[in-house]
């Protein structure tokens, strides 16, 4: 017994900055962060520059494409932002892979093995995905804004970064997608498939909005602000929606919804065997 | 120290670990013995907290495992099924799970070294082969220098050198006073490294024996036949020794090998017509004590194609 105690390393209790360090260290070693993360990057600057430059005025006065884009008086954010919502599928299944990932090639027993009391893992992983998508998405999209800048030179609709709102938007799209990567790592938790967790957060941010357009008028025009989607979009919309939520509003609806998530995500990691 | 008590697991209506009780002591290595699917796997991700038992508790070193602020300088595991990224290096591997315990850099590449990984530890683990697989799963059950260690199957694809290496590695853990527990469905590997055997068939403890007491038992005796029968008897008594006289001049002795019946008898000038060993293998040992256990049973081969 005492030969062991002897050579025992120092002993440090799990505590959550430790946690912390060690699920940022996991991101940063799967190749698939950095994939998806320069994915999500190219994307949004690359189809943002892209509809800056071919830009024509006097075409049509909404912009055209999936949720969240679709439908949206066209100004040079919203161009800037055209790979928007493409990047927030991107963002969302590397939010997904850090979670559900786990769960499909077994690391999640090494990991609760040597955390647990388990939270403390889903609050690592929810603030590095949100710490590292948020920034590099507000780097994208400066870079998709200021490249268009260029493009959009002398049309009605340039803008300039000084202009009002301007910022908010862009860093509205960053803290956006940011949190569109912790609702995957909770729907990950939550459903512990890749797959699932993947279809399950398109379903929520693509076509639950299509879908509410069945409901009756009085009530999609009461909830469909409140759509994740929605209320996401008007937080990096530059003009407010006459029937949209405003900018902080929506920030916080979407974060709630992403709240909601977690909370689930929150319940299952604690109390089911894994 | 691993201790459990009365330890049960249900899903469903299927009892797959059975009010089970045992210890796991320091300075021993001691096997989990019993057929696949017999509840071992169960029982030691329960030991882990990964599995909640339905009922009864078992702890490590005196604690549920989820009230130690540092488990993995307690108990260090390798499980059955692989627990490990393959996208992840065998040093990322390591080192993620060294920050929780904010263990350095050097011991993660003492154990990498320990375990014979250099050469490999930042390639991806999912080209590693089954046997590295292993190494890179007991690296990191010794990352913490735990006082007791766990390993499920730990030889599972392991070539005769590794073999070799994890009993020498067993065997020093426990001289260096840690408990070791070691699962395996096969007898005979585990008694050549364990001290002490674990034995369990659908859940239920079969057996909780020293592999001294198995070994002795299973050994059962030698059956021999003489002309002094009486006086070979007596000659043959003492302390560990049993003999019991059957029917026409025979003697059932257990304690003794035959070799040494067949030297008392020589050195008397006895003469012998029959020195049978009537013992059984220890595998034949484990296979009469989890015979009626088996969840799948194979049908005998013979008889059917006689038919």
């Amino acid at each position: 017994m005492t030969a062991v105690m002897e050579n025992r390393t120092e002993v440090k209790r799990v505590v959550f900055p430790r946690v912390l360090l060690s699920e940022w260290t996991k991101f940063r070693t799967l190749r698939s962060s950095w994939i998806t993360l320069g994915l999500s990057l190219v994307l949004l600057g690359g189809l943002g520059a892209i509809a800056a430059f071919t830009y024509s005025p006097g075409g049509a006065e909404v912009t055209d494409g999936p949720p969240g884009i679709a439908g949206r008086p066209l100004d040079a954010v919203s161009l800037a932002l055209m790979g928007l919502s493409f990047a927030s599928m991107v963002v969302g299944v590397l939010g997904v892979l850090l979670s559900a990932g786990e769960y499909s090639t077994g690391m999640i027993r090494s990991t609760l093995a040597a955390v647990p009391k388990r939270l403390p893992v889903l609050w690592a992983k929810t603030l590095v995905a949100f710490a590292v998508v948020s920034a590099v998405a507000t780097l994208g999209a400066f870079a998709a804004f200021l490249i268009g800048t260029a493009g959009l030179d002398g049309e009605a609709v340039a803008r300039s970064l000084g202009d009002d709102g301007v910022v908010r938007s862009l860093a509205g799209a960053g803290a956006y997608l940011g949190l569109t990567a912790v609702f995957g790592v909770a729907l990950g938790t939550l459903l512990r498939s890749p797959a699932g967790a993947i279809a399950s957060l398109v379903g929520i941010l693509l076509l639950v909005p299509g879908l509410a357009m069945l409901l009756p008028e009085s009530w999609y025009d009461a909830l469909n602000p409140y759509l994740p989607s929605n209320a996401g979009g008007a937080a990096y919309a530059l003009t407010q929606a006459p029937d949209g939520l405003a900018p902080g509003e929506g920030l916080a609806v979407y974060a709630a919804w992403v709240a909601l998530a977690l909370a689930g995500a929150a319940v299952r990691l604690k109390r089911a065997d894994s | 120290m691993i201790e459990a008590r009365e330890l049960t697991k249900r899903y469903g209506d299927k009892t797959v670990v059975d009010r089970l009780s045992f210890t796991v002591k320091p300075g021993e290595v001691t096997g989990f013995l019993g057929p696949n699917g017999a509840g071992k796997s169960t029982t030691m991700r329960m030991v882990l907290g990964l599995d909640g038992p339905t009922s009864g508790t078992v702890t490590v070193n005196g604690r549920a495992y989820g009230r130690h602020a540092a488990p993995l300088h307690e108990i260090g595991a390798l499980l059955e099924a692989k627990s490990v990224h393959p996208g992840r290096s065998a040093l990322g591997h390591l080192t993620a799970l060294a920050q929780t315990h904010g263990i350095g850099r050097r011991r993660v590449e003492e154990v990498i070294e320990l375990a014979g990984l250099q050469s490999v530890a930042r390639k991806r683990v999912g080209a590693f082969s089954l046997g590295r697989g292993q190494r890179l799963g007991i690296a990191a059950a010794l990352l913490g220098d735990p006082e007791v260690v766990m390993l499920d199957e730990p030889v599972n694809g392991l070539d005769p050198e590794g073999v070799l290496w994890i009993r020498n590695l067993l065997a020093r853990l426990a001289a260096e006073g840690r408990a070791v527990l070691l699962s395996s469905h096969l007898m005979s590997e585990t008694a050549q490294v364990a001290d002490h055997l674990i034995v369990i068939g659908q859940g239920r403890l079969l057996a909780d024996t020293s592999v001294a007491d198995l070994v002795a038992a299973s050994l059962g005796g030698v059956s021999v036949a003489a002309d002094e029968a009486g006086r070979l008897g007596a000659l043959l008594a003492g302390p560990d020794v049993t003999v019991t006289s059957t029917e026409g001049g025979r003697l059932q002795v257990t304690g003794l090998s035959a070799r040494e019946v067949g030297r008392v008898a020589a050195e008397h000038g006895i003469a012998l017509h029959e020195l049978t060993p009537t013992g059984v293998s220890l595998e034949e040992a484990f296979m009469e004590l989890t015979r009626d256990e088996l969840e799948y049973q194979s049908a005998p081969v013979t008889g059917r194609t006689a038919r």
